[in-house]
């Protein structure tokens, strides 16, 4: 190897100087175009009237029934995808069976249907004219436009999150552990409890932190189900649309940023548990 | 609350509110957009009529805003409605025909044809008028953009569309083909189509777009005594008043069968009833739709221009029954001028 | 990683059963609804809604859009996940982050932030119009608003391929004489075009079926500016099952062939 070459090596390993610093510019000039810009039209816009016209829409009655609902929604759907996303994972990651590639893009499906679709199949089923619409009314049962529906539209649109992060990081771990745990003559739960568990957690989190950000804000889905009735069936993204509609740019950008400071805690929180899961998988890797 | 104090409490109202058992009531009004301010004023005001003439009772009204088409599909997909105020009898109609919870005769239950206050279609321009728009033809001139929501899903686009439409029959003299024709141009004119008439109004008000907003007389209104981006209405927009126009009739119903069933039989009544009397009748006036009450109208009457316009029965439209299906089904006129382009 | 067959852990029929079972109340059960609606059609019926002018350009628009905006982030997208994961630079840490920010960010409030910023009175939009073109209610618009929300599926698909491939093979490559885009070109891209395509493809499912973020700023003209999700809202807003039904039938048909690929590619990956 002569010395040329080897210079160019190391040239490949850490690339030229110029090469790289302009590779840097360009990425934050994308990141400041395309994701800080949005953000700060955001928050300048919630405030343009000053602090006072900012909280004033935050804690109008309206607006704090949205975030109870939204909350509601989000506390109600998240657990139920979570519970499926560990026993989809499960299923996938530890047995192999036919029709399973078919079973996981089931799973995927409501990740690319459009949200519209979402809320529609939930009216067809449930509306007054839909299949189920006439039984509903007899007994009483109001699905769509109340709690139901809301909930129903966000599970929809949530199911995928916590089994797509589960289902790799579980392909990945093996079952070697279960299977040693079990010869122990550790019940199925007991190894879940104590041998996978412990295993996947962060994964876990990460996935339900994601499943909570989409529950949160799904627009759509919900909107097609909601009815819109102000402090009933609103939730806090369709209070910023109604907001946005009644001239109060002012109050729709205040909730909005409320919004975006739920989302930007959200991101911490991911930020946590993937470092805890960098952390494990190279632990792991070096074991 | 103990059982003891409940029943003082209880045989204290009785004794104060006479034979009636006060109540607690909950009334759902689904509405179309630009009647959010109205409706705002006047449930506070129903609340306290009622209040008064049923002491012990109490009155809560919910809302829910949107394009009326919407609306009411959200109506008649199970949204328990108590009392629809629509922005078009059509949309009543398909209310009634699909769910049977409004009877078919719906416009007779109430004075004037169930429409407590009309409103008309009007011109919002940019202050000073700088592209010179008066009338209906002026909306056709090279250079000018106007903003009106999709007559597929806003009511008040609707009447927008037929109002076009009435000027361009006259100004052809009654030549179909030559309305058509118009609207077809003026359409080719719309940069954007919003899906409700709120929409419309924030893409002109405060997105910059067009130089002409074709609007209901009061959402022109109101955009005058709005802030826009800091500023006053008034400092920035004209209302343009055209020569001919339509008369808008958005009407009311209670969504019978429903309301029955929320025990809210006789309060949906006397809160669509109360729009006719004085007190409802000013509030209507104030928020810019145009009064029924001869008295109440008298006493606004400088507040509103003066038109000449053409009804939705007038014969060259035949009623919603008739010109629903042939200007917006799918196919129908609208269709015909907006996509063979 | 174990692809053995391991009968030995419990649990196989309770958590397929249930899996199952929450699909088909909650996911399967509901979709096929729309089947059933779309079933009452003929065929001919079908074909005709579909092939409307109408519906055809809102279907050109929506895969276009989708379609450029998924390249947008194909480019943006390897750019950053380069800079991420290659160098070490002031701020990194903050763009890592933030990456992830359109997923976090409910669809609505990004719908409205992007309005504002391109409308003609918006900051950028401002520029756009002295520059003598429209970005808000145009196409543009609508490519911008999918390139925000789909910003991530691109970054974050080759980001963990690019971190964990070997830079011994990029080193060998450099010392037999290639040059540094050679070694790009020849080397690295065959290794993360799976992953890329990956995200190129979620991206582009996702931006087809996107509503929330894209009607504020789309303008919603019949023909120009109006997508097929809304074309959905506007058919049912006007009563029309049938029409609303085929269109979503037409979407759900192309999205889970999407997936299908989609997930043929992820084996490729995990089996290379």
């Amino acid at each position: 190897m002569n010395h040329s070459n080897a210079m160019s090596a190391s040239a490949a390993r850490r690339g030229s100087p110029a090469a790289r610093w302009l590779l840097i510019a360009l990425g934050w000039l994308m990141f400041l175009l395309f994701l800080a810009l949005p953000l700060a039209i955001v928050l300048t816009q919630a405030l343009a009237l000053g602090v006072g016209p900012f909280l004033a829409a935050i804690v109008e009655p309206d607006a704090l029934s949205a975030l109870r609902l939204t909350v509601l929604a989000v506390v109600i759907a998240v657990p139920l995808n979570l519970l499926f996303g560990l026993s989809a994972a499960w299923c996938v990651s530890k047995y192999e069976f036919r029709g399973k590639s078919l079973l996981v893009t089931l799973i995927d499906l409501p990740f690319s249907v459009s949200p519209v679709i979402a809320g529609l199949i939930y009216v067809l089923l449930f509306g007054a004219q839909g299949l189920l619409g006439p039984w509903l009314d007899d007994h009483d049962i109001q699905i769509i436009f109340a709690l139901p529906g809301i909930v129903l539209a966000t599970v929809f649109v949530t199911v995928p999150f916590v089994a797509r992060e589960l289902i790799p990081l579980m392909q990945e771990q093996g079952s070697q552990e279960e299977e040693a745990a079990r010869l122990l003559g550790a019940s199925g739960w007991q190894i879940f409890w104590h041998v996978t568990l412990p295993n996947i957690k962060w994964g876990l989190l990460y996935g339900v932190v994601l499943c909570t950000a989409r529950a949160m804000g799904e627009f759509g889905a919900v909107s097609v189900v909601s009815g819109h009735i102000r402090g009933q069936t609103n939730t806090l993204p369709l209070h910023v649309e109604i907001l946005y509609n009644e001239y109060n740019i002012v109050a729709a950008f205040s909730v909005a940023s409320l919004l975006l400071i739920l989302a930007l805690c959200i991101l911490l929180l991911k930020q946590w548990s993937e470092a805890h899961l960098d952390r494990q998988r190279n632990s792991a890797a070096e074991e | 609350m103990s059982l003891r104090r409940y029943a003082l409490a209880a045989a204290i109202s009785a004794v104060f509110a006479g034979p009636a058992i006060a109540k607690d009531y909950s009334l759902l009004n689904v509405s179309y957009d630009p009647t959010r301010e109205l409706y705002k004023a006047y449930n506070a005001e129903f609340t306290q009529f009622w209040e008064k003439s049923h002491p012990g009772d109490k009155v809560e009204i919910k809302a829910s805003h949107g394009g009326s088409g919407a609306q009411a599909l959200s109506v008649i997909n199970g949204l328990k409605a108590d009392v629809v105020t629509l922005a078009l009898a059509g949309d009543i109609d398909a209310i009634a025909e699909k769910t049977k919870t409004i009877p078919a005769d719906w416009q007779k239950k109430l004075p004037d044809a169930s429409t407590p206050y009309t409103s008309t279609i009007v011109f919002l321009v940019r202050k000073g008028n700088p592209k010179q728009i008066h009338d209906w033809g002026d909306l056709v001139k090279p250079g000018v953009g106007v903003i009106t929501p999709n007559p597929k899903t806003s009511g008040g686009a609707r009447w927008n569309f037929l109002a076009a439409y009435a000027y361009g029959l006259k100004a052809n003299n009654g030549d179909e083909t030559k309305a058509k024709a118009y609207l077809k141009e003026l359409f080719e004119h719309v940069p954007v189509l919003d899906t409700g008439a709120r929409g419309a109004t924030i893409s002109f008000t405060q997105r910059g777009q067009g130089d002409v907003l074709l609007a209901w007389e009061n959402e022109a209104f109101l955009s005058l005594n709005e802030e826009v981006g800091g500023k006053p209405g008034k400092d920035q927009f004209d209302i343009v008043v055209p020569k001919s126009s339509i008369l808008a009739e958005p009407p009311v119903a209670v969504v019978e069968k429903t309301a029955e069933k929320n025990g809210n039989a006789e309060i949906a009544v006397a809160y669509l009833k109360h729009l006719y009397d004085p007190a409802g009748q000013r509030i209507a006036a104030e928020n810019f739709y145009r009064p029924r009450d001869p008295a109440v109208a008298k006493e606004f009457e400088s507040k509103f221009p003066k038109v000449d316009l053409v009804t939705i029965d007038d014969p060259i439209f035949g009623g919603w029954a008739k010109a629903q299906p042939h200007f917006f089904a799918d196919g129908g006129v609208f269709d015909e001028i907006y996509t063979n382009k | 990683m174990s692809r053995r067959l391991s009968p030995v852990i419990p649990g196989f029929g309770l958590t397929l059963g249930y899996t199952l079972l929450y699909l088909s109340l909650v996911v399967l059960i509901p979709l096929a609804t729309m089947f059933v609606f779309a079933a009452r059609l003929t065929w001919h019926d079908f074909w005709a809604i579909i092939t409307d002018a109408r519906v055809l350009a809102a279907l050109r628009l929506s895969f276009s859009t989708a379609l450029f905006a998924a390249v947008i982030n194909g480019v943006i997208g390897t750019l950053l996940a380069w800079v991420l994961v290659r160098y070490s630079f002031p701020g990194r840490k903050i763009i890592e982050a933030m990456i992830d920010l359109p997923f976090a960010l409910p669809t609505a409030v990004a719908g409205i932030a992007l309005t504002a910023l391109y409308a003609p009175t918006g900051w950028v939009g401002q520029f756009a119009t002295s520059l003598g073109f429209k970005i808000a209610y145009t196409p543009l618009g609508i490519t911008l608003a999918l390139t925000f929300v789909t910003l991530p599926f691109v970054v974050r698909t080759v980001q963990p391929v690019l971190a964990d491939f070997p830079r011994e093979v990029e080193e060998a490559a450099a010392c037999l004489g290639a040059k540094p885009w050679q070694v790009f070109r020849h080397v690295l891209a065959p290794a993360l075009l799976p992953a890329w395509l990956t995200g190129f493809a979620l991206a582009f499912a996702r931006g087809v079926g996107e509503y929330g973020s894209v009607i504020f700023i789309a303008g919603n003209m019949p023909m120009k500016t109006e997508i097929l999700p809304l074309l959905i809202m506007v058919k049912l807003e006007q009563f029309n099952y049938p029409g609303a039904t085929s269109i979503g039938v037409l979407m759900l048909v192309v999205s889970f062939i999407l997936l299908l690929l989609i997930n043929l590619l992820q084996r490729r990956i995990q089996t290379p």
